[in-house]
């Protein structure tokens, strides 16, 4: 619902924002008008057209391949490769140059830098399988000396006489203003194909990154798989090349997906979310720095997809902090309510011991509870509030408590769960389920119902009596 | 003892390559030039469950993982059923450590069991129901029916141990590489793990299980495979499974040794 919102209202969030920025800013940064803002929102103009659908277009195959990329947790690869497109870039345009070409033919040098990727990532692969480096020593080692050499290239290319390589250079921050119609189909072409295979591949792909040895035994052939996402990869990178720019591009890659993961904990739905964020991230990014002339494209696209990611991380409906701190809040609560029912148990179970008869539901004093815990005197008083309104409490003063009849059971079930658990712990101390909620979830589901029948023998129940605590008996009675 | 002995073996334990469900001959494998497994000669008969026994670092997982093809091998050959593991890998299905995987990974426990069957879906298909159909089958049959809709993380050790099974389950194969199914799981998934292992057992299927437990290898395994870096002894595991042979496993690890004079009382 959340996201709902906000994809339908993104763009109106902007314009509010965009109009005070000019009024600020007035004209000396920034050439704005609302006649302008209009014309770009519209997509009126033929290249902001062209140059916010490729953006976008790029971000959604961005954002469903790098869904695959995070989760193979090889976010940094991306990264390698993109550094190892400039060389790439260079060689090209020596290449076309030497054939009397311009040099500047643009599926020239986008071949030429999915080349030098592509060797990057061979590279990559070929330190990690040959020596004991590990991938992220071989992705540095990787990205540092293409880029190193891609540098260079490019400096040795602008001395030459007569080759005109200004712009070259553009490929590392990205100008989205320079795309014209041919780059739009190529950009389209390649990030359709991209994000088709995403989906074609989807129970491939997952199958790599959950578990890429049992894929293996199935007869899988894990290396072609790995290699056709890095593929992928490589694609997009290079068609993000003149827009994005090789250093940010692998924002497009991370952030999307990562974000989109803070809203489910479904693949198919990640990778869907991730696509639209992507895509919003380019939409908005690239219609923000058509705005705003002198805001570089690349770096705009990536502080979009920040905020939408620092967004999502914080609203994400599975995984955001604001819900995991609303069911913590929720837990700590219940466990509460746990603690003050079986205390409650433990103070009935004591008097019947005393007066030696069977147990039953009186009135509690409020200070022998207190004593049980390391409660704080107001920690207990919110706790036997609630416990009144959920009907737990049948009434209370500031000295004695009373438990309704509900109550009574439910202590009485709290008390017995957690002595199964404890004795559970006790014959079975190697190894505990996790995650479970121990005052709550039958017990019998988790253990099953012989082990729980033997339990309740070793704890020589007496149920019209009392439930055995499984520490000792002397303990209860103390 | 358990009531279900298996049929006297030949003395001779070397089985014709044919019959064995698992020969492996010369088995060397070496880790970045230091060899972990040494010369292992072994062959195994259908239809038993086999215990894969030793201290840590004797390379258990790593025969397995070798048989497997998912580590190279130095030198040595092995054979499923007469034939080579390439020729065989549709037969053998193989449960990994529970650790090896990512549990934050954004599937359900149906999605993970259903990966069993995606050898047979094949290419580019997706999942069908009744493919969700046949997952859910084998997750009712180790028990958690009920939680196939959760994400993996949400999943106690145990049911995730239990995910796995019924993922190599739902792949129905004939013989099962288990690595260390039985480690740090509750009383309830260990009792679920041996009810399939059995049953398994009585389709005449054969399980090989890297197991860590020596309190517990004569009651679950019939047949013992005692390793450490090579073979100590293989064979029916009241034959095997004796102090002597342990010692010789475990060498001069003392407390082990004590566990192992433990586990011989209480079972024999």
């Amino acid at each position: 619902m959340l996201l709902k919102v906000l994809f339908v209202s993104f763009p109106f969030f902007l314009q509010p924002i965009l109009g005070s920025a000019s009024d600020h800013l007035g004209t000396s940064f920034i050439h704005f008008n609302f006649k302008d803002f209009l014309e770009v929102i519209s997509l009126a103009n033929y290249n902001t057209r062209l140059v916010i659908l490729s953006t976008s277009i790029l971000g959604i195959a961005s954002g469903s391949i790098g869904s695959f990329l995070l989760l193979r947790k090889r976010s940094l690869i991306g990264d390698a490769i993109s550094h190892a497109c400039l060389p790439g870039i260079g060689i090209a345009f020596l290449i076309m140059t030497a054939l009397g070409n311009t040099g500047k033919f643009l599926p020239g040098l986008l071949l030429g830098a999915s080349i030098s990727g592509f060797v990057g990532v061979l590279v990559v692969m070929a330190i990690r399988n040959t020596t004991k480096l590990k991938d992220d020593a071989a992705m540095g080692i990787v990205l540092s000396i293409f880029f190193g050499l891609g540098v260079a290239l490019l400096r040795i290319i602008t001395e030459i006489p007569g080759a005109s390589a200004a712009g070259l250079e553009s490929f590392i921050y990205g100008k989205t203003a320079s795309i014209v119609l041919y780059d739009f189909w190529l950009i389209s072409l390649v990030a359709i194909l991209v994000t088709v295979a995403s989906f074609i591949l989807l129970k491939e792909w997952t199958l790599l990154c959950f578990d890429s040895g049992y894929a293996a035994t199935q007869g899988w052939p894990v290396y072609a798989l790995d290699l056709s996402l890095l593929v992928g990869i490589t694609l997009v990178t290079v068609i993000g090349l003149q827009s994005v720019g090789l250093i940010l591009i692998i924002a497009f890659l991370i952030i999307p997906p990562s974000a989109a993961r803070f809203w489910t904990e479904n693949l198919k739905k990640m990778l869907i979310i991730s696509s639209v964020l992507g895509g919003l991230s380019g939409w908005v990014g690239a219609t923000m720095s058509a705005l705003f002339q002198n805001l570089p494209a690349g770096a705009v696209i990536v502080l979009v997809a920040t905020t939408i990611f620092i967004f999502s991380m914080l609203f994400g409906t599975s995984r955001g902090l604001l819900i995991r701190f609303i069911k913590h809040t929720k837990l700590n609560r219940k466990i509460g309510r746990d603690h003050l029912m079986h205390s409650s148990y433990e103070v009935l179970e004591e008097m019947a011991m005393h007066e030696n008869r069977m147990i039953n539901n009186q009135k509690i004093k409020r200070s022998r509870l207190l004593q049980r815990r390391s409660w704080m005197d107001t920690e207990l008083k919110s706790l036997i509030h609630t416990s009144k309104k959920n009907g737990l409490i049948e009434r209370y003063t500031d000295e004695y408590i009373l438990l309704g009849e509900a109550g009574f059971a439910e202590a009485a079930r709290t008390t017995r769960n957690h002595r199964l658990w404890e004795m559970y712990l006790i014959e079975y101390a190697e190894v505990a389920p996790t995650n479970v909620d121990r005052g709550a979830d039958l017990v019998e589901h988790v253990l099953g119902a012989d082990i729980v029948r033997m339990l309740e023998s070793k704890m020589k129940t007496s149920p019209y009596m009392y439930i055995p605590n499984p520490h000792s008996e002397s303990e209860g009675l103390s | 003892m358990t009531a279900a002995v298996p049929a006297p073996l030949p003395k001779s334990k070397i089985l014709n390559p044919q019959s064995a469900a698992l020969h492996i001959q010369d088995l060397t494998v070496a880790y970045h030039s230091k060899p972990v497994l040494w010369d292992v000669d072994l062959s195994i008969p259908e239809a038993k469950l086999v215990g894969i026994v030793g201290p840590n670092g004797a390379g258990k997982s790593t025969l397995i993982k070798a048989c497997l093809n998912l580590l190279p091998k130095t030198s040595g050959a092995v054979q499923v059923f007469g034939k080579s593991y390439e020729e065989q890998r549709s037969m053998i299905g193989y449960v990994p450590q529970r650790e090896s995987v990512d549990w934050d990974f954004p599937v359900s426990a149906l999605e993970v069991v259903a990966m069993g069957l995606y050898g047979k879906i094949g290419w580019f298909r997706s999942v069908k129901s009744r493919h969700k159909k046949l997952a859910k089958e084998a997750l009712d049959r180790v028990g958690i029916a009920d939680l196939a809709d959760r994400q993996i993380s949400q999943l106690s050790g145990g049911q995730q141990q239990r995910v796995f099974l019924a993922r190599a389950l739902a792949q129905d194969t004939r013989v099962y590489f288990m690595d260390e199914p039985f480690a740090a799981v509750d009383a309830a998934t260990e009792r679920a793990i041996i009810e399939l292992l059995k049953e398994f057992k009585s389709l005449g299927k054969t399980c090989f299980v890297v197991h860590h437990d020596l309190a517990t290898v004569s009651q679950y395994f019939d047949w013992t495979v005692l390793l450490n870096m090579r073979i100590v002894k293989s064979g029916p595991t009241e034959e095997v499974f004796t102090r002597e042979n342990l010692s010789k496993t475990y060498g001069g690890k003392l407390t082990i040794l004590e566990e192992a004079s433990n586990a011989l009382r209480i079972t024999h």
